[in-house]
């Protein structure tokens, strides 16, 4: 089972998870963070309520997840082609994974930003802060540690998703361990991807508890 | 105070708050002169709108009706710049001391600055100065969760010091703390207005914070200022009910006692070490009942009032108040009870 050409087979479907994982994330990132600081600055009770955009984002931000996964990546064939130029493989399955995880990174955004004390916010506008002042002096850096702990929980999510998009090629550990394990009944294989899965969540968990909790200067 | 010049006037100022079950209407027809240099109080019980009218003299809270005037210019008529910068000549504190949580006491006294966009080092310096003021430098780099409350409060005065502002406002700035931490908190306040100039307003529902450090104080009651003055007229004769039951607190016991003949003697500035009373019952050879005390003695002088429950005929009541007025004590007749 392990003979040199899996090894080789099993290090190419981490890179590839990783790849994926880490540029869709980034990417979701890219979206879902300003649009998570759009939707605490709109809120009602926000720095610069706008509730109808609110609204409407928060309308987009509720469809989008609730799609299930692997309905989104076939709703989104031909959204995918267009971007990305194929529909199978590592980079066409970065933009399912970026559709689906930007909204949901949105959400967790919200809720970390959200935390910060409305008192603080208040301070800050006593003393002639902007709301640009305000998302990049104080809800930003006082939600960090929030924010750091939400994209460990983004990233997993992310790398969960990936070995989903294997199911409809693309790549990774999720691709070996559907081809191996369940088209042709090699178990071994199968959880030998699925122990990697779980040690590269882990690393990933784990690091973003400790970042976390080195930037927390509220203990 | 030798000139008054006035540093912020509120005409005919109202907040009204439009919610889910209706509207509040917080403030009504607040007019008000504050003075530069002076520390004015504002107290009023839970709920009267102190916090919602110190709100608005910044305009963090915008006025339903009425207006602002800070420094000669209607806030009302300002753009969100504008407003912005005269922001920045109004530092602010608070009960729950809002840091910066993840700043250290020094990072937090730089980020007005930065908001101001003070050059680095003119700012660190700036900072390095308050922290001294304050009398915290040895905790420059120390984060808010280290801090006890009276220390977060330092921090935060310093940073509400840190633009130089003309007006400081402090709602409930003691209210978290305790009662010595109160003390010295209400030490640096005073040394604040006293070697900067700056004028201060103080929001409490304490009255000890009043008598502590203020010049002039405004009752605020059920969204209505119910009267203004200075704290020593209005400690010695409060005229509307709201004050009464502030700086009498004990006026609801005395109703139960009334059908008898009650007067309230007054002290306002008198000798403390004069037995006036017991004088008074030996002289006049009436015995009288204390219902209600409360006198404070501040420079050996008595402040405060005495209800005396005493004999019901004329005569005797001529004899006691003509006594008592002889002592330079003001004496009224208490009918209808507050
Ligand atoms: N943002 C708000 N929305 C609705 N009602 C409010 C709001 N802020 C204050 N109020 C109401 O206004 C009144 C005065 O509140 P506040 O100024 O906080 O009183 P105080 O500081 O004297 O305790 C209260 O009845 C309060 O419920
Ligand atoms: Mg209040």
């Amino acid at each position: 089972m392990f003979e040199p050409v899996m090894m080789k087979f099993l290090g190419i479907g981490i890179g590839e998870t990783l790849y994926m994982t880490l540029l869709s994330t980034f990417l979701a990132y890219v979206i879902g963070l300003p649009l998570g600081i759009v939707m605490v600055v709109t809120d009602k009770s926000g720095i610069r309520p706008r509730l109808l955009l609110n609204k409407v984002l928060d309308v987009i931000i509720n469809i989008l997840r609730s799609v299930p996964f692997l309905i989104l990546m076939i709703v989104l064939i031909p959204f995918t082609r267009a971007i990305a130029g194929t529909t199978i493989g590592p980079k066409a399955a970065v933009v399912s994974l970026v559709v689906a995880a930007a909204p949901f990174i949105a959400r967790l955004v919200e809720s970390s930003i959200k935390e910060v004390d409305y008192g603080v916010i208040e301070a800050a506008q006593s003393m002639g802060a902007s709301p640009l002042d305000i998302v990049y002096k104080v809800l930003l850096p006082e939600a960090k540690p929030s924010l750091i702990v939400g994209s460990a929980i983004a990233v997993t999510t992310i790398l969960s998703y990936s070995a989903m998009a294997g199911i409809i090629g693309g790549g990774g550990l999720g691709a070996i361990a559907i081809n191996y394990g369940y088209y042709r009944y090699e178990v071994g294989i199968m959880l030998v991807t699925v122990a990697l899965l779980v040690v590269i969540v882990q690393i990933f968990q784990e690091t973003g508890m400790r970042l976390a909790k080195k930037f927390d200067k509220r203990f | 105070m030798e000139k008054k010049q006035t540093i912020i006037e509120l005409t005919q100022l109202g907040k009204v708050f439009h919610t889910k079950d209706g509207s509040v209407s917080a403030l009504e027809n607040i007019d008000l002169q504050i003075y530069e240099g002076e520390i004015f109080g504002i107290i009023g019980m839970s709920g009267a709108g102190k916090s919602t009218l110190v709100r608005c003299i910044n305009f963090l809270e915008k006025p339903t009706s009425g207006e602002v005037i800070f420094d000669g210019q209607k806030l009302s008529q300002l753009t969100e710049k504008e407003l912005r910068a005269v922001r920045r000549s109004m530092g602010m504190i608070f009960q729950q001391f809002n840091l910066l949580m993840q700043r250290t006491a020094f990072q937090n006294i730089c980020f007005p600055l930065e908001i101001a966009g003070m050059e680095k080092s003119a700012a660190k310096e700036r900072a390095e100065e308050l922290l001294e003021i304050v009398g915290l430098s040895d905790k420059r780099n120390v984060y808010p969760s280290q801090l006890s409350g009276g220390q977060k409060q330092r921090v935060a005065i310093a940073r509400a010091l840190a633009t130089k502002p003309k007006v400081l406002l402090c709602d409930e700035a003691t209210s978290a703390l305790d009662p010595s931490t109160t003390q010295s908190i209400l030490a640096l306040i005073k040394d604040i207005n006293r070697r900067l100039g700056i004028t201060i307003i103080v929001i409490t529902h304490e009255m000890s914070v009043i008598e502590e450090i203020c010049q002039r104080v405004a009752i605020i009651d059920d969204s209505k200022i119910a009267e203004i003055g200075t704290v020593e007229e209005i400690f010695t004769r409060p005229k509307s009910a709201a004050g009464r039951k502030f700086f009498f607190p004990g006026g609801a016991k005395t109703r139960e006692l009334t059908g008898d003949r009650c007067i309230r003697v007054v002290f306002d500035g008198g000798n403390a070490y004069e037995p006036v009373i017991a004088n008074m019952i030996l002289e006049c050879k009436v015995p009288v009942n204390i219902l209600f005390g409360d006198i404070k003695n501040i420079d050996d002088k008595s402040f405060g009032h005495l209800v005396l429950q005493i004999p019901d005929d004329e005569r005797t009541k001529g004899r006691i108040v003509a006594y008592l007025q002889e002592k330079n004590l003001t004496v009224e007749e208490v009918i209808e009870n507050v």
